[in-house]
């Protein structure tokens, strides 16, 4: 292996990282806010949310890339345009975490919205009855309460986010695999690049699920464990 | 149902269109998809509906192959997990946490670019009867797509075995069945009934995953889609097209599996 490309390698991961945790985030915000909005929304809203989970969880996300890079950098710039700017390039950081983060949103969204609907509903009546306004109840009570039943949902999107940065690639986002198709093509060592990619990214998973162990222990404190209770 | 009864819910489910802001929306979409029709140019439909099909075709192909293919081997990863000694169940494990840890496009490149170039190199393989075949790139996108499909259920296979409750195996021991039709009788029929609803969306994201097989110049309905974008220099419409069509697939696939479920006479205890 040529010195160097290893380094290249690693660039492409850091990459692939800041995506996949911008987007998680993004797509958090989204599926909290579609949550909320397919629970206690009107009507029009509650459709309108209908609509988005079910096209973005139809549709492949290699064509869901295409179609949002393609739109929203020409809609920023046909904006700018018509404000009377000059176009920009958008950064291809900041176009990944939009596009993976809009599809997120609408996993995030059911899983959001089953966790809540599986908190007890004595909890959300009891924190009424006491009279807390909608926001302090989000904060303290339903937030908290969901969080051991989204976690894992949560958790898979999480690892899924991280492989679906590679979808990237096609747009030609410099992220792992891309990164390792340009090792490879360089180098003609194609196999032990791919096979070198190929442990980054299990890696990063097997270190997740790590983490993730640890993050649902933490929000099922205080509650009885599954194995007691056989 | 009398047809009564069902007149009455055919009834109320029209009335569940028909609210007020229902047909306003309906409405709204409707006037969307007309822009769409008249402002964007679908010119090119005639020069490549022909070439679209086939590639719908090929997509459909290659979906019911892995799918068939990757469940085939996601039984015996599934049952190796479940109750099979250590030295069945540890490699079914390592390689359904490779397949899951790993991004699909990734091990369809490993497999075309870096497999696919180690091939030619060995003299006895070019002249061995799989040659024509290796030359070509469907076969790496069906093997891919199949041991992805495979890792995947594999997992869900592991979970529906080990929950089939042990009682009903007991007996079947007790009534003196072979090891083979215990299996074949009653622990896969039940494994299966339990893995059946997650089988739907899992054929569904193997749906969504055909599309990589572009890259590596397989030509489904994705690799159409490309070609009319780069041939006409439209970016939007082949893409809209496209995914209707995907839409279309999925929604047929999810209506056919609720039909596959509700005939089954399903009692988990």
């Amino acid at each position: 292996m040529a010195p160097g490309w290893g380094g290249t390698l690693l660039v492409g991961l850091l990459h692939s990282i800041e995506i996949a945790v911008g987007a998680t985030c993004l797509g958090l915000l989204i599926g909290t806010a579609g949550a909320f909005g397919k629970l206690y929304g009107g009507p029009v809203t509650r459709d309108l949310l209908a609509v988005y989970t079910t096209v973005v969880r139809a549709v492949p996300e290699l064509v869901l890339i295409l179609l949002l890079y393609y739109a929203g950098t020409d809609l920023i710039n046909q904006v700018l345009a018509a404000v009377g700017y000059q176009r920009v390039d958008i950064s291809g950081l900041a176009a990944g975490i939009f596009v993976l983060g809009f599809v997120q949103g609408a996993y995030s969204t059911e899983v959001i919205r089953g966790a809540i609907l599986a908190i007890p509903q004595g909890q959300i009546e009891a924190a009424r009855a006491f009279g807390m306004a909608p926001g302090l109840m989000l904060r303290r009570i339903t937030l908290p309460a969901m969080l051991p039943f989204a976690i894992p949902g949560l958790a898979n999107l999480w690892l899924i986010a991280t492989k679906d940065t590679a979808l990237l690639a096609v747009v030609g986002f410099f992220e792992l695999t891309l990164a390792t198709r340009q090792a490879a093509g360089v180098t003609k060592a194609y196999l032990i690049f791919y096979l070198a990619a190929g442990a980054l990214y299990l890696a990063l998973t097997l270190f997740s699920n790590l983490i993730i162990g640890r993050v649902e222990g933490w929000s099922r404190r205080g509650m009885p464990s599954v194995k007691e209770a056989r | 149902m009398s047809a009564e009864a069902s007149a009455i819910n055919m009834a109320a489910r029209a009335s569940l269109w028909l609210r007020p802001h229902r047909i306003v929306l309906i409405l709204i979409a409707l006037g969307l998809v007309l822009c769409a029709a008249f402002f964007m140019r679908w010119d090119w439909l005639p020069q490549y509906w022909e070439m679209g099909l086939i590639g719908i075709w090929r997509s459909l192909w290659i979906l019911a192959v892995t799918c068939a293919l990757g469940f085939a081997l996601a039984v015996p990863l599934g049952l190796a997990q479940a109750g099979g000694p250590l030295w069945f169940a540890v490699p079914a494990k390592v390689f359904c946490t490779i397949i899951r840890g790993t991004p699909l496009l990734l091990q369809l490149w490993l497999l075309y670019y870096g497999l696919g170039s180690l091939f030619p190199q060995y003299p006895w393989i070019r002249e061995s009867w799989l040659w024509p075949y290796l030359r070509q790139a469907w076969p790496y996108g069906v093997v891919a797509l199949t041991f992805s499909f495979a890792g995947y259920e594999g997992e869900v296979m592991r979970g529906a075995f080990a929950g089939v409750p042990r009682g009903q195996l007991e007996a079947a021991r007790a009534f003196g069945m072979s090891r083979w039709k215990i299996f074949r009788r009653i622990w896969l029929p039940q494994a299966f009934y339990r893995a059946l609803p997650t089988l739907t969306g899992e054929t569904v994201l193997q749906l969504k995953s055909t599309p990589l097989v572009a890259t590596i110049s397989v030509i489904d309905i994705f690799a159409v889609s490309s070609k009319v974008r780069q041939d006409t220099y439209l970016t939007y419409e082949p893409l809209l097209l496209l995914a209707l069509i995907y839409m279309t697939i999925t929604g047929i696939l999810v209506f056919a599996f609720s039909r596959i479920e509700a005939r089954i006479p399903v009692k988990i205890g």
